[in-house]
C-alpha cells in the first residue's frame, strides 16, 4: 500500500508533466495546423481580385459556379503550399491571361487603359473651352451693339443741342 | 473609343465558321506539342472543353469513339480544355477514358482566336485547312462521323 502511495507520488508529478507536454504539443500542432491551412479571408482577398472569363464581371469570391470553386480551391492549394498574393495572381494571369485580373497591368498594350481616360478627359476639357470660347467670341458683337448704340444716341443729343443752340 | 468599337465589332462576328482555320500550338497534359498548321492536309476536330461543363460530359465518350475509329484513316482530335484546372482536367479526362491529346489553353488565347461563346464547341478543320463546320453545344457519333466521312471523300 505504501509502495504504492509512493510510487503514486512519484507518477502523479510526472503525470502532470506529461499532461502539461501533451497539451502544450497539442495545441501547438493545433496551432501549426491552422497556420498551414488558408482562411477563407486570405483565400477571398485574393479571390475578389480575380474574374473567371466564363462568368463576366462577377468577382471570384462572390461566383457560384463550379469552376470559380476550382479557381477558390486553387488559391487556397496555392497558398498552403506557401505562394504569396503575387505569385497566385501571377499564376491566373499566365494561365488565363490577363483579362482574369480586377486591375490589369500597367505595361505594355494594357498601359492603354490607364492613359486613356485621363487622355481623353484633357481633350474633351479642351474642346468645351474652344466651345465656350467660341461662343464668347460670337456674343462679343452683341454685347458691342449697345455700347454703340449708346455712341449713336450721345451723337444724336450732341448734334440736338447744337440745333437747339442754333434756333435759340 | 476605337478600342472599344473593335471589341463589340468582335463580339458581333461570332464563332468562327468558315475560313482559314487561326493557327494554335496546344501543349498537352502530356507535354507534347501540337501546331495545326502542321496538320495541314488532314481533317481536325478541335474540342473546346471544361471539367466543370456538364454538357461536355455528354459528348465525351462520342469524341472518344470517333477519335478511335478515324484516327487511323488520318483525323485528328484536339481537346482544348478552357478556363480549368489542371487536377480536375486530368481527373476528368481519366474518368472518361479519353486518349486524343488534351492540353489547357494558355492565357485563352486559342478560345479567342475562334471567339467561342461557351463550352462544349467543336471546330472541324477540312484537309485544306479551313473551318468547314462549326457544332455549337454537345455533338454525337452519328454528327461527327457524318461529317468526317464527307470530308474524307472530298
Amino acid at each position: 500500500m505504501k509502495s504504492y502511495t509512493d510510487s503514486s507520488c512519484v507518477i502523479r508529478p510526472l503525470t502532470i508533466i506529461g499532461l502539461v507536454l501533451l497539451l502544450t504539443f497539442s495545441v501547438f500542432g493545433e496551432t501549426a495546423a491552422q497556420g498551414d491551412e488558408p482562411t477563407e479571408d486570405e483565400v477571398n482577398t485574393i479571390a475578389e481580385q480575380l474574374y473567371c472569363p466564363v462568368c463576366e464581371n462577377v468577382p471570384l469570391d462572390v461566383c457560384g459556379t463550379q469552376a470559380c470553386a476550382q479557381w477558390r480551391a486553387t488559391i487556397r492549394k496555392k497558398l498552403a503550399a506557401g505562394w504569396n498574393e503575387k505569385q497566385i495572381k501571377q499564376y491566373f494571369s499566365n494561365q488565363y491571361g490577363v483579362r482574369v485580373l480586377a486591375q490589369p497591368p500597367t505595361q505594355g498594350f494594357n498601359a492603354l487603359f490607364w492613359a486613356l481616360p485621363p487622355v481623353a478627359f484633357l481633350v474633351s476639357a479642351f474642346f468645351v473651352l474652344r466651345f465656350i470660347r467660341n461662343i464668347r467670341r460670337k456674343q462679343q458683337p452683341a454685347d458691342g451693339q449697345p455700347a454703340a448704340e449708346q455712341a449713336n444716341a450721345d451723337d444724336y443729343v450732341a448734334r440736338l443741342e447744337r440745333e437747339l443752340e442754333q434756333w435759340r | 473609343m476605337i478600342l472599344v468599337g473593335v471589341k463589340l465589332y468582335q463580339v458581333t462576328l461570332g464563332p468562327v465558321s468558315s475560313g482559314g482555320a487561326p493557327d494554335f500550338t496546344l501543349t498537352t497534359f502530356e507535354g507534347e506539342s501540337h501546331t495545326l498548321s502542321d496538320y495541314q492536309g488532314q481533317v481536325v476536330v478541335i474540342n473546346f472543353w471544361a471539367s466543370w461543363c456538364g454538357p461536355c460530359e455528354l459528348e465525351a465518350a462520342d469524341l472518344e469513339q470517333a477519335w478511335r475509329d478515324y484516327k487511323e484513316r488520318g483525323v485528328l482530335f484536339l481537346g482544348i480544355d478552357y478556363v480549368d484546372t489542371e487536377t480536375e482536367a486530368r481527373a476528368y479526362l481519366q474518368k472518361r477514358g479519353v486518349t486524343y491529346p488534351n492540353g489547357p489553353d494558355l492565357r485563352t488565347a486559342i478560345s479567342q482566336a475562334y471567339r467561342i461563346k461557351g463550352v462544349p464547341e467543336t471546330y472541324i478543320v477540312g484537309k485544306d485547312g479551313s473551318v468547314t463546320e462549326t457544332i455549337i453545344g454537345p455533338t454525337d457519333y452519328a454528327r461527327l462521323t457524318a461529317i468526317l466521312d464527307r470530308l474524307l471523300n472530298e
